[in-house]
């Protein structure tokens, strides 16, 4: 497995990659930990004329928590665990990127690449989804920034300009009981099922819930009904009930090596429960 | 074909420079140009870890690397690691505890599993199991590879008492 | 030597037989100094790579070079039209049927090699792989074995429809050979009489071997001196260097075959692949060294796949269990060519094992394969030939029988086992098992892990599940196996005519250390540890001193190469008796230089002694300096020997295991809570090595029996073409297990040694598989195909009704 040649740029600030991005096109991407990229390439699946690689750009990593945290696109997996701000600030960073891909994998694979390639296997993009977080991008025309429920649209089809650059993403510092629940074949492997809850809980009431699923339709779903079927209730089990019918009628999941559809739905909701019932016990 | 890069790095404390395609993957550098071979191929997908290297602090599959990703890294390889007549406590450990049969595995494991140790130095069985669970064994089972490790940490740290 | 030296000082200072000595391979290899295939390197050396077919059957209407070759750094592509001339674009298999080398007009299965790219370097052929045009036109694709018997699509347009296979007559186009073992009129027979007959059919999915360490090798024709060097990813040498002979045309002492450090092999490294062959051509073709090293998705593609068997048992019992009788027909899906790596007498390999562990007085065996759009191969991952097959068709139709018979499957098993006093017992299918004492082995297994208590907590848990107070079922699974390893005695096994003997050469140095050189290839066995051990105890040498060397053709004597548990049984039986040699030169010569006859002295551990006084004695390093630097008469100077072993008979280890798992009904998701395993591989070399390979043969098991395997789709494209999809655990997904044993010698092995590298993969793959079907057994299952990854256990609940 062998990837074809590529002409190799590693800018030292954001101006630098833009320039790269306006005169190549949709021939340039840009890489950070190349870990969904090189693998790819290696197998001429992506062809990359031009290949800009994140690693010395100015500011793009490191995590800041406040009411709202704020995490640079190439900070890595590994990093994620690691930081005790954001292990008491949001703890289900961690418990999701734990759940990533192997020990080496982690020290290179980064949230912004995560998030960024629309790989449906993914995890990051569900779990931004679930913490309502917004992607900050950087292009030609400045600044914008999108709401990661918006971002996806087809796997590997993002609302991401090809001369864009995903630098950030932030989001409110999560309430409440957390849970981020995954089924896999093996270490290593993308998610049978996946499920990203955060849940609040007032007196013995859910005042709010956010549910997103992964690897169940061609981009990560978040089910706002779902959600909804909590909220105001004691998150008993007709409640339950409610938000996993709801999260069913809102995933497209296909067959693949990991089995079929019906299996992978039921799937969904055995795992959604479970991370319901976990993020309750902890709310 | 691409223009060769001016490549610096430093593999097992050595400098090394030399012109080169930025697509070359970094365990092919190794293995090719550097004649280090104890790195080795296993899958090229990113799942077998026999690639393992630490790069710059990190455990990294060099499979999964361009060379120009790597310039100017620090690389330590298993050949790095020790002397024949002063070998790491993982390298006797492994042998000690029949921790490996056909080898090919065993760079990479070992060059992880220092990492690990370097990080938690007091790992439980599980802790071990997970944190080498970027690495690929089809002869031993684990079982062998666990306990190398988990006691090559205990010498480690009565070592590390005793020095204190 | 000092008095306060004691015997067993002496005996512990040998590091022989039965001690835990550390591998003395480790140093390297814990140090990156293996030296396996890829890391050979020649001044000079090109780089080959295949273009392989996208299609699992096409017409192939042209193929353009012209781009590719047009790349700086490509010396050359080559076709089966460039093959031609030579006569090698195709080569004969080990099961007697031909394979393409590259497509000779049509490929046959996805990957196959279309065309073989020599470059300067690898970057530069992957390159103009790319840019090698082929035009293909789609044929029907057949990837059901039961398809291709009645299909009108000829898969093999190469073979005459009628004509005879090398295993005699053919029934269909698609058809390759019909093997049939036993008296099928009087298994019939048995069966209409029988009081209880159980029926099922399983299907033992298609797999590989994967070992971590892919194929490839590295050719070098010296042109000058006519000689061929040949490195290799090889499990068998000299049978390379035979077939490579046979191909070229190059005399046989002109081709040197060297196997170096192998990254494991489980059956892989067996075969004889079309990158092999290319290779030779091409530096043969531009008179430089030449690499092929297969990626890994090439490896899963085209290199020898394992089992794919169908197959469909009956089992007849009188009320009380007594087993009557068993009927077997196996439909054996073998892939485009077959290439499977068997005895040649044994198209479907010891498959007529089958009737396992237990005293069967009647039975039948009928196999037919069949070629289909799929990959050939069909060899023994980590089993002797068709053994894992074998012993799982008999454990699950033991455990069908003992759901027919409402009796407890380990009741069953115990009231049918061959007894001891029957060995040497004469199965009905043709073996003849050596040795066992099964009844002892199981009593202690099922002890060890308080059956009882086991199947009391099952039966809460079962009222529990029902209860509504759990969700996960408990599963106990039982295995009781009989391997039969040591291929083969002569007069039953060969390999493309070679008989399947092995060997060893000694020589004792001067000084009292000593090279020995064998037939076999360790591929993590460690071999250069235990065949030393051996040595030392029938020398008296220190094992420490003793180097062992295989792999090289040109230095160690014919042999037979290392699969199907075969070096020890057999490899490990020359190296005692050549050692033996040495020993009886010895005592010739101690007893010369104690100046007594030579049936005065005896050999004691490190030294012969004048019988009667200990204190008169040689050691074995004296004695070996005496070889060299005295002239003794009578005695040719040098102490030298060599042993070509013809086994008289299989070996057959035996081991009983215990699998408890617990199922999480709703996500389908498995969890092995405790695995015993007691193996019984007679006598014991280093115990240490024995454990090892348990532990690596039961996680192979588990691969396999829980998700590893090799899937198609109707276009014959594989999905399982990366280890994102193929199988294989880390330890994050591995228990830890318990070993035990039981010793039962081969009687007719020289030091009663049986092999046992394979035993915990024959016995795990039903052990795993019977937990996962004891689990569901009180909710009304009977059979499951394998693998029980988690959406087909999952589907197993779910056809129960458990998900209701």
């Amino acid at each position: 497995m062998i990837p074809a040649a590529f002409e190799y740029y590693r800018p030292k600030d954001m101006e630098g990659v833009l320039a790269i991005l306006e005169e190549h096109g949709d021939d340039a991407r840009v890489m950070a930990g190349g870990h969904s990229l090189i693998p790819m390439m290696k197998l001429r699946m992506a062809e990359v004329p031009h290949l800009i690689d994140l690693q010395d750009v100015e500011g793009l990593s490191g995590i800041t928590v406040a009411d709202t945290i704020r995490i640079g696109a190439m900070t890595t997996q590994n990093a994620l665990i690691n930081d005790a701000a954001l292990e008491a600030a949001a703890p289900i960073l961690k418990e999701a990127a734990l759940q990533i891909a192997d020990p080496q994998v982690r020290y290179m694979g980064t949230l912004g690449g995560n998030v960024a390639n629309g790989d449906p296997g993914n995890d990051m993009p569900g779990l931004m989804q679930c913490l309502d977080a917004t992607f900050h991008l950087v292009g030609p025309e400045g600044e914008r920034d999108v709401s990661a429920r918006d971002f996806y649209e087809a796997a590997y089809m993002t609302d991401r300009e090809d001369e864009e650059v995903l630098t950030a993403v932030s989001f409110p510092a999560p309430q409440g009981g957390f849970a981020y629940e995954k089924q896999k074949r093996k270490i290593g492997d993308y998610a049978t099922a996946a499920a990203a809850v955060q849940i609040v809980k007032d007196g013995g009431t859910c005042t709010g819930a956010q549910i997103a699923m992964t690897n169940l339709s061609d981009t990560p779903i978040y089910s706002e009904e779902a959600s909804e079927a909590l909220v105001g209730t004691s998150v008993d089990d007709a409640a339950i009930k409610a938000a996993i019918d709801a999260m069913l009628g809102d995933i497209d999941p296909t067959e693949d090596n990991r089995g079929p559809i019906a299996f992978k739905k039921h799937v969904a909701g055995v795992i959604l429960r479970r991370a319901i019932e976990r993020a309750w016990s902890r709310a | 074909m691409s223009d060769k890069m001016h490549i610096k790095l430093n593999v097992n404390g050595k400098d090394e420079e030399f012109l080169a395609e930025p697509r070359e993957l970094l365990i092919h550098t190794l293995r090719e140009r550097l004649d280090i071979t104890g790195p080795h191929i296993g899958c090229e997908t990113t799942h077998c870890g026999a690639c393992t290297v630490t790069i710059d602090g990190k455990s990294v599959k060099s499979c999964t690397m361009f060379l120009a990703q790597a310039n100017g890294a620090e690389i330590t390889t298993i050949e790095g690691m020790g002397e024949p007549d002063n070998l790491h406590v993982l390298q006797s450990s492994f042998k000690e505890h029949h921790g490996l049969q056909c080898g090919f595995c065993t760079p990479g494991m070992i060059t992880r599993a220092a990492k690990l140790l370097e990080e938690n130095p007091n790992p439980t069985e599980e802790d071990v199991r997970f944190g080498m669970a970027g690495n690929i064994c089809r002869c031993t089972g684990y079982q062998n590879i666990v306990k190398s490790i988990l006691a090559a940490a205990a010498e480690m740290n009565s070592a590390k008492e005793a020095a204190e | 030597m000092k008095d306060d030296v004691t015997r067993e000082d002496r005996i512990g200072a040998l590091g022989g037989m039965g001690c835990e000595r550390k591998r003395v391979e480790d140093a390297r290899f814990t140090q990156g100094q293996g030296n396996y295939l890829d890391d050979v390197k020649l001044p000079g050396m090109l780089f080959g790579d295949f273009v392989r077919s996208p299609y699992a059957h096409a017409r192939i209407k042209s193929i353009n070079t012209d781009a590719a070759m047009a790349i700086d750094g490509v010396i050359a592509v080559l076709t089966a039209e460039d093959l031609a001339p030579l006569n090698l674009h195709w080569m004969p298999t080990l099961a007697g049927d031909k394979q393409m080398v590259l497509a000779d007009g049509k490929v046959l299965f996805q990957g196959q090699e279309v065309a073989f790219v020599v470059a300067e370097d690898r970057y530069i052929a992957a390159d103009a792989v790319e840019l090698v045009e082929v035009d293909y036109e789609e044929m029907p694709v057949i990837t059901d074995p039961y398809e291709a018997l009645t299909s009108d699509v000829v898969l093999r347009e190469d073979l005459d429809p009628k004509a005879d296979g090398a295993h005699g007559p053919r029934d269909h186009h698609n058809h390759i050979f019909k093997w049939e073992v036993g008296d099928e009129t009087a298994t019939n027979q048995v069966m209409d009489d029988a009081e209880v007959v159980a029926e099922e059919t399983m299907y033992y999915h298609r797999t590989h071997p994967c070992p971590l360490e892919t194929c490839g090798s590295v050719a070098s024709m010296d042109k000058v001196n006519g000689k061929l060097t040949l490195w290799g990813t090889f499990q068998a040498p000299h049978v390379v260097r035979t077939v490579a002979s046979l191909l070229s045309g190059i005399e046989e002492h002109n081709i040197r075959v060297i196997a170096p450090d192998i990254g494991g092999g489980f059956g892989n490294k067996v075969g004889v692949y079309p990158g092999y062959v290319c290779s030779i051509v091409a530096s043969i073709v531009t008179g430089k060294p030449v690499k092929w090293v297969e990626d890994r998705m090439e490896n899963l593609m085209s290199t020898a796949f394992a089992r794919d068997y169908w197959m469909k048992g009956k089992i007849s019992a009188t009320k009380d269990g007594k087993i009557t009788g068993l009927h077997c027909h196996v439909t054996a899906d073998h892939g485009a060519f077959d290439a499977c790596a068997d005895p040649s007498k044994y198209p479907a390999g010891f498959m007529n094992i089958c009737t396992g562990s237990y005293d069967i007085p009647t039975a039948y065996l009928g196999v037919d394969g069949v070629y289909t759009n799929k990959a050939p191969g069909g060899v023994s991952y980590r089993c002797s030939f068709r053994v894992t097959e074998a012993v799982y068709f008999i454990e699950r139709m033991i455990e069908v029988l003992a759901i027919e018979l409402d009796m407890d499957p380990a009741e069953l098993r115990m009231k049918n086992f061959i007894s001891k006093e029957q060995f040497p017992y004469q199965a009905p299918l043709g073996w003849e098992y050596d040795s066992g004492d099964y009844h002892t082995a199981w009593e202690k297994a099922l002890e060890t892990v308080d059956y009882k208590g086991l199947r009391a907590e099952q039966a809460q848990r079962i009222e529990d599940f029902k209860a509504g107070k759990t969700r996960k079922l408990m599963g106990i699974g039982l295995t009781f196996f009989t391997e039969i390893v040591g291929a083969g005695p002569v007069k039953n096994c060969d390999i493309l005519g070679m008989g399947m003997f092995d060997s060893c050469e000694i020589r004792i140095h001067p000084t009292g250390s000593a090279i020995a050189r064998l037939g076999t290839i360790s591929q993590g066995q460690g071999h250069a540890t235990t065949f030393a051990q051996i040595l030392a105890t029938e020398i008296g040498l220190p094992s420490d001193s003793i180097t062992i060397e295989e792999g090289d053709t040109d230095t160690a004597p014919y042999g037979l190469g290392t699969y199907g548990s075969r070096s020890t049984p057999v490899a490990g039986a020359a190296t005692a008796l050549a050692g033996r040699k040495i020993r009886a030169k010895a005592q010739m010569i101690a007893a010369y230089l104690l100046e007594v006859h030579d049936d005065d002295v005896e050999f004691d551990v490190d030294r012969f002694v004048v019988k009667g006084a200990p204190e008169k004695f040689k050691t074995m390093k004296e004695i070996a300096y005496a070889a060299y630097n005295q002239a003794i008469p009578g005695v040719e100077p040098g102490l030298e020997a060599v042993s070509y072993y013809d086994p008289p008979n299989m070996t057959y280890p035996f081991g009983a295991y215990v699998c408890v798992m617990d199922i999480d009904v709703d996500t389908g998701v498995p969890e092995i809570r405790r695995f015993y395993a007691l193996d019984d591989c007679g006598t014991r070399i280093n115990p240490m090595i024995i454990e090892g390979q348990v532990h690596g043969g039961l996680t192979e098991a588990l691969a396999v029996a829980l998700g590893q395997e090799i899937a198609y789709d109707k276009l014959g494209n594989v999905k399982t073409g990366t280890l994102m999809d193929f199988f294989l655990p880390t330890a994050w997904e591995v228990p830890n297990y318990e070993t035990d044993y039981t010793v039962t010698p081969s009687p007719h092995h020289p030091i009663g040694a049986k092999g046992v590298g394979e035993s915990p993969h024959v016995g795990g793959v039903p052990c795993f598989s019977n937990a996962v079907h004891d689990a569901f057994k009180a909710f009304g299952l009977r059979q499951s195909h394998m693998p029980h990854d988690h959406w087909r256990i999952w589907k197993t609940a779910n056809d129960l009704g458990l998900h209701d």
